[in-house]
């Protein structure tokens, strides 16, 4: 079996009167690319910095590669982080910022060596014509690959990546979405990528990890995550247009709404009561029992989102570019059975 | 808009240069030209002794005379400007270490009562200093520290301390912490991290409070006097001991000390001008 790289068991942090983290569980196999997606102020900076040991966690254990963290100071544990905020020392040249982590009195690098290992890094990031200038003088773009150089430049044993895209523009975002992805890839080195931008997470992960209110709500391949949400606040965080989440009854041996609108078949051992989840690429246009009306038509490009009223709800649905609803027309969705999902029904 | 401009630049620029211009024109003078009943303003070479014009001969005996040992000191200008520089010096180079460690601690730890500490230091500065000059002075006797360089070392950098704290505190808080926090991930210890990436980033500051630290200790005239009486009289002291000689004020020779005084201060606030006019905007308007 092998090392795990990173484990974390019950781990909690509290800042005052904030709960940042509530006992955390989180494993890492060596060479994984982790994604942890949540929303602002969800704790996640404080995950990063707590397996960084910048934080001391007031509960749990953290592991990295077998050993126990708490008593490896930062310096000693061979991680590297990009923060969302900080990204490089403004009055140093390019140069100077990637030398900076291999200058570190306990490295004992030789200067032959920081030179060859900064000009590795600018060569993997396409940053070789900035060495020389001023930090301050970058672009956000070239900023984010220097300091993501900076990281990567001393090969560490574990990247911790705080929304490293954040401040970019959508183009370059994706460009660097892939390159960084293969760049993981080739180091072969574990990641663990904090965002709040769930493409980043369909995308990039080998695993996502739902993190919501310090919480890790399920964790699982993203194909996993996103067809089977475990509860309506998992399937909110993934999907855009959002999963639709509707409380239905079991009348008849039909899916109810409450105002009376039948959606889809039961099964006869389903309980009375439940909430039912349906992605909007797994409504279908017609075939179904109830009618709806449109309300909103939002053109996506490649496809259309239909935002429909049923009875009292309101349902989204993707719909093929030449679909031909106009607000106010009416059709009948039918789900697609196979793709429901059903959680316990909503306290009331 | 432009005219009032110029005229308030003006007035201030005369404000401030006369006092500076007359002190020149004193130190080039015979001593009987200085306290004559009409104003001498125009060195002319070769006027005569006792003439009521305004011209005067110029001399720059006074200049050589700060070599000299006058009647009621102890020893030349020169040596006293000495003790000046090493106390000024030192005790700024306290404060400014002392209040930037301090500061540090106070803007990056939770230290448990922070305000309550802050608040303390500066309260050190509320009393006029002078209101404890007598138990000073008995503790020093006690000490063995009256009229010695390290009892005004000592003594300018306690005062300094409150000013150094609260400048650097105000400087530091400026830096993100977020440069410490990625070289200590990047392998740097702490203290490895305040010297390579804190201190480049704090010398604005540092500058700043040491000048501010300097130009006090460097006119502080009180304690000067009253603990001292040979060893380590500084420049202030050193000219206010004059007046109660036997052959009246030197006033050329003061004039001509007074200058090479000021000299240094100049060429400190000039060299860090630059960083002076970002400091006083950046350190104090923040708190």
């Amino acid at each position: 079996m092998t090392e795990r790289a990173l484990e974390l068991a019950g781990v909690s942090k509290r800042f005052g009167s904030v709960e940042a983290l509530v006992g955390v569980d989180l494993a890492l196999d060596a060479g994984e690319f982790l994604v942890v997606l949540g929303p602002t102020g969800a704790g996640k900076t404080t995950l990063l910095r707590t397996i960084a040991g910048l934080e001391v966690p007031d509960a749990g254990n953290v592991r990295l590669f077998g050993r126990d963290a708490e008593l490896i100071a930062p310096a000693q544990r061979d991680v590297a982080l990009v923060f969302q905020n900080f990204s490089l020392y403004p009055s140093s040249t390019v140069r100077e910022n990637l030398a900076f982590p291999l200058r570190a009195p306990s490295r004992r690098l030789s200067a032959a060596e920081i030179d060859e290992r900064v000009q590795w890094a600018a060569r993997l990031l396409h940053v070789e014509r900035l060495l020389d200038r001023p930090a301050k003088k970058l672009s956000g773009g070239e900023m984010q690959r220097v300091a993501i150089g900076r990281a990567i430049v001393r090969k560490p044993k574990l990247f911790l990546m705080d929304e490293p895209l954040n401040n970019l523009d959508a183009k370059l975002r994706e460009e660097l979405r892939v390159e960084l992805r293969e760049l993981a890839r080739e180091l072969r080195t574990p990641v663990v990528w904090v965002t709040h931008d769930q493409a980043e997470a369909l995308t990039m992960a080998d695993r996502v990890a739902l993190f919501v209110a310090g919480r890790v709500v399920q964790t699982g391949t993203p194909e996993a995550v996103y067809a089977r949400p475990v509860s309506p606040l998992a399937a909110r965080l993934l999907g855009t247009p959002p999963m639709n989440v509707i409380a239905v009854r079991r009348v008849d041996g039909a899916w109810t709404t409450d105002a009376g609108h039948a959606l889809a078949r039961a099964a006869s051992v389903a309980p009375e009561r439940a909430t039912l989840g349906i992605r909007p690429e797994h409504v279908r246009l017609e075939g179904g029992a109830a009618e709806a009306v449109v309300l909103v038509v939002e053109d996506w490009g490649p496809e259309r989102v239909l935002l429909a009223r049923l009875g009292t709800l309101e349902l989204h649905v993707l719909a093929p570019r030449d679909c031909a609803l106009r607000a106010g027309d009416r059709f009948r969705p039918a789900l697609d059975e196979r793709r429901i999902v059903l959680w316990d029904p909503a306290p009331r | 808009m432009k005219v009032v401009r110029v005229l308030v630049l003006v007035v201030g620029f005369c404000c401030a240069a006369v006092p500076l211009a007359w002190m020149a024109l004193s130190s080039i003078k015979d001593r009987a030209d200085t306290i004559h009943a009409h104003p001498k303003v125009l060195p002319v070479p070769g006027t005569p002794a006792g003439d009521d014009s305004i011209a005067f001969a110029p001399t720059l005996s006074s200049w050589a005379e700060l070599a000299e040992v006058h009647a009621g000191a102890q020893a030349s200008f020169w040596s006293h400007l000495g003790n000046s520089v090493i106390i000024g010096i030192l005790s700024t180079l306290c404060s400014v270490a002392l209040g930037t460690a301090c500061a540090y601690g106070f803007s990056r730890f939770r230290v448990p009562g922070a305000s309550d500490w802050l608040f303390f230091v500066l309260s050190t500065r509320f009393m006029p200093p002078l209101a404890v000059v007598v138990p000073v002075l008995l503790m020093y006797r006690e000490l063995d520290l009256q009229g010695t360089h390290l009892g005004l070392v000592l003594l300018y950098t306690v005062f300094n301390l409150s000013l150094s704290v609260w400048l650097m505190k105000g400087f530091l808080d400026e830096i993100p912490r977020a440069f410490e926090e990625a070289a200590l991930v990047d392998g740097y210890t702490r203290m490895q991290a305040f010297v390579r990436v804190v201190l480049p980033e704090a010398r604005t500051g540092m500058a700043v409070t040491a000048v501010f630290c300097l130009i006090s200790a460097w006119n502080e005239y009180g304690f000067a006097m009253t603990l001292n009486s040979s060893d380590a009289v500084t420049v202030p002291a050193y000219f206010a001991g004059l007046a109660g000689n036997i052959e009246g004020m030197p006033w050329p020779q003061v004039a001509a000390g007074a200058l090479v005084f000021v000299a240094p201060i100049v060429v400190f606030t000039v060299l860090v001008r630059r960083h002076l006019l970002r400091g006083m905007t950046f350190g104090t308007i923040k708190q």
